[in-house]
């Protein structure tokens, strides 16, 4: 057991310093080690916790947590988590502690408004991307394309569109034609 | 503007665990549009450092809002929030997942929901640039990370890597003057 967490924490330890753009960036890699490497899974377990951790609310992070628990119940989770959370976390403390003291520094503003670009267009990557596992039929690009338009010009809840969508995607399922 | 360690508390606990299909959207809803803790611009630079550090960006940004209004305390509250109760959550969801997966209309329910998830996503990033009012360069540094992460499957950290310099310098070169 204390030889399984190690070796949990070790890897997550090491990965979550890998993760540029996100967790998505190193889950290739997670995969090799968890089914191939250490063999804590076969590839379709791995694939139904990835699915799962996409489903559930939260950050993708979390998929780490589900493999922790996954291999070694609930030690494994908080091992996995902390693991993969935790030198990330240092590393934003120690960021956000030379911001401080950069204060209005004029090159920490040019440093900031540079990337704001970029971190607006990979949110509009992320959903790209997302909309483009869908099924492409007419419901799913209608939905997405009032989802958009609602929180894009709207300031509402975004519990409202999501909330609708789920009823449309159930009402038009006991109509027969979802 | 003052937030107390609760509030970061609770309010992170919000994000995660409304962040159904990813977090970026709830983030910004609930720190900029909801409870006005940063404005659209002060939330997008924080955003866009926390892009470029390793580590999923809402718990790196996490770190940084939490030390900004309650020092390291506010930090772990605002961290603690984002992760421990969608944990608890997606645990729960892991027990009970067999079960439910082979109910007639859950099937339906998830697609529709993960279509309006993803226009959640896209129409984040519209309404983001919408109200910053990027000027041309912005635009074009924006889209060429949208095109080149989005489109052509680059990796992010690539694109980071090689857009978040050449954004920088534009920036700095239209201030140069000033």
């Amino acid at each position: 057991m204390s030889e399984l967490l190690q070796q949990l924490g070790t890897m997550f330890a090491w990965l979550s310093l890998l993760q540029f753009g996100g967790t998505n960036a190193v889950v290739p890699e997670m995969h090799r080690q968890a089914v191939d490497v250490f063999h804590w899974m076969d590839a379709q377990t791995f694939a139904n916790l990835f699915a799962l951790a996409q489903l559930a609310p939260g950050p993708n992070v979390m998929v780490v947590s589900l493999i922790g628990w996954h291999v070694a119940g609930f030690p494994g989770l908080l091992v996995a988590t902390v693991a993969m959370t935790g030198p990330p976390c240092v590393l934003a403390f120690g960021m956000s502690r030379l911001m401080q003291r950069a204060g209005q520094s004029r090159w920490l503003a040019i440093f900031k408004d540079g990337l704001v670009p970029l971190a607006i267009g990979m949110i509009l990557a992320s959903g790209w991307i997302m909309a483009s596992t869908s099924d492409f039929s007419p419901m799913s690009l209608g939905i997405t394309a009032a989802a958009t338009t609602f929180v894009a010009f709207t300031e509402y809840n975004l519990l409202w569109a999501l909330g609708a969508a789920i009823a449309l995607g159930l009402g038009a399922h006991m109509a027969g034609f979802g | 503007m003052n937030v107390s360690r609760t509030e970061l508390f609770l309010g992170f606990a919000k994000i995660g665990l409304l962040g159904f299909g990813g977090v970026a959207p709830w983030a910004r809803h609930v720190i900029v549009g909801e409870k006005r803790w940063l404005s659209e611009r002060e939330y997008a630079s924080i955003l866009g450092v926390g892009q470029v550090l390793p580590g999923p960006n809402t718990v790196n940004s996490a770190i940084i809002i939490g030390d900004h209004f309650q020092g390291t305390v506010g930090a772990l509250s605002a961290v603690f929030g984002l992760l421990c109760t969608p944990i608890a959550v997606l645990i729960g969801i892991a027990l009970i997942y067999d079960r439910i997966a082979g109910l007639p209309g859950v099937g339906a329910a998830i697609g529709a929901g993960a279509a309006a998830a993803a226009g959640l996503v896209i129409g984040t990033a519209i309404k983001m640039a919408r109200r910053l009012k990027p000027n041309l360069t912005a635009v074009a540094v924006g889209l060429a990370a949208f095109a080149s992460v989005g489109l052509l499957h680059v990796p992010m950290a690539l694109a980071i890597a090689v857009l978040g310099p050449i954004s920088i310098a534009l920036v700095w070169r239209e201030r140069r003057g000033k």
